[in-house]
């Protein structure tokens, strides 16, 4: 260790605010680079949980539209031979 | 060819997972290392007293800010040549890091500047092409991010990566070319340094630190650009994370 005494280590020999204002601003804004990283993965998440709902809601309204055109009759008619097997 | 499967972001995507932790951690450790020594054993410089610290930021973040242009111009290269889906989103996710370490360098040099040359900025060959690589970082985020279609984003993007990389060598040499204000190379490859070695020790321990930080945090913002591209896929639609995500939102 070089420094006598923690004033002396901070005065940097009369450059503490050029010292000091390189470290602290690089120190900042690489924290705020990691911070703004880690959020980044919440909103991809984000966007594939919207991509899943959507893809999801265009799921059932293709359910919808084909529902009465199909199980409907199929029902019916299973029923009908149910009820011709029954009598 | 195994390398070339991880062109393929279903692929990169958990190799990226597994490195990144690693490299950040080793990142902090070398960075440690380099700020005790640097900051604590480093001797104080004959000519500039204790404002010569400053080199163990300013050199590391301008070296980076050079080498990851670079390596967005060798991924462009790749995305441009070979179609590799995953070259634009290692280059979009290399670039606000180059940024922000060209920021740096311009900072941490006009912090240096004011005290040794008594002005934060000149409009010096060194100083004026290293601004014009951090508006290269800037106008490629600003171009791709511009254009709708990301596979088009990503091309039209890779060809501004690819013609801006002549800036990288006029920085570098344009100590030598030009007559500058700044200094000329502190580490040079053709001849020995002319600096401490418990100096130099301190500057490339640095350097190996961000080094990696920077790899370490381009995977991890490659990773969250990967499943927003490929959002719809159901590789990711799948993935653990992903369940877990939805089923903590589905409840809140």
């Amino acid at each position: 260790m070089i420094w006598q005494s923690a004033t002396e280590f901070w005065a940097m020999g009369g450059y503490g605010v050029y010292v000091w204002g390189s470290l602290g601003v690089s120190a900042v804004l690489l924290a705020l680079e990691v911070w703004l990283v880690r959020a980044g993965k919440q909103q991809a998440l984000d966007a594939v949980c919207e991509a899943m709902d959507a893809e999801s809601t265009e799921q059932s309204d293709a359910d919808k539209i084909s529902a009465p055109r199909v199980p409907a009759p199929a029902g019916a008619h299973s029923a009908r031979t149910v009820a011709g097997a029954s009598a | 060819m195994k390398f070339f499967a991880y062109a393929a972001p279903q692929n990169f995507y958990p190799l990226a997972g597994r490195l990144g932790p690693v490299l950040a951690l080793l990142a902090s450790a070398l960075a440690a290392a380099g700020l005790w020594v640097g900051f604590m054993v480093a001797p104080t410089d004959a000519q500039q007293g204790q404002a010569y610290r400053i080199i163990y930021l300013h050199v590391p973040v301008s070296w980076m800010a050079m080498v990851i242009y670079l390596a967005m111009a060798f991924w462009s290269v790749l995305g441009l040549v070979f179609q590799t889906r995953l070259s634009g989103l290692m280059t979009r996710a290399l670039a606000p890091t180059g940024a922000l370490l060209a920021f740096l360098s311009l900072w941490t040099g006009a912090l240096w500047g004011k005290p040794m040359w008594g002005t934060y900025w000149v409009w010096d060959a060194r100083l004026t092409s290293m601004l014009i690589l951090l508006f290269l970082y800037l106008g490629y985020i600003a171009l791709s991010s511009a254009i709708e279609d990301p596979r088009r984003g990503d091309r039209a993007g890779a060809l501004l990566a690819v013609v801006g990389v002549v800036n990288v060598p006029v920085i570098y040499f344009s100590v030598k070319w030009w007559n500058t204000l700044h200094q000329g190379a502190s580490v040079s490859l053709t001849q020995s340094p002319r600096m401490a070695s418990v100096m130099l020790t301190g500057m490339l321990l640095m350097s190996l630190a961000l080094w990696l930080y920077a790899a370490a945090i381009a995977l991890w913002r490659v990773r969250s650009l990967i499943l927003v591209r490929d959002s719809h896929a159901t590789w990711v639609q799948q993935l653990p994370e992903v369940l877990a995500y939805r089923a903590v939102r589905g409840v809140a």
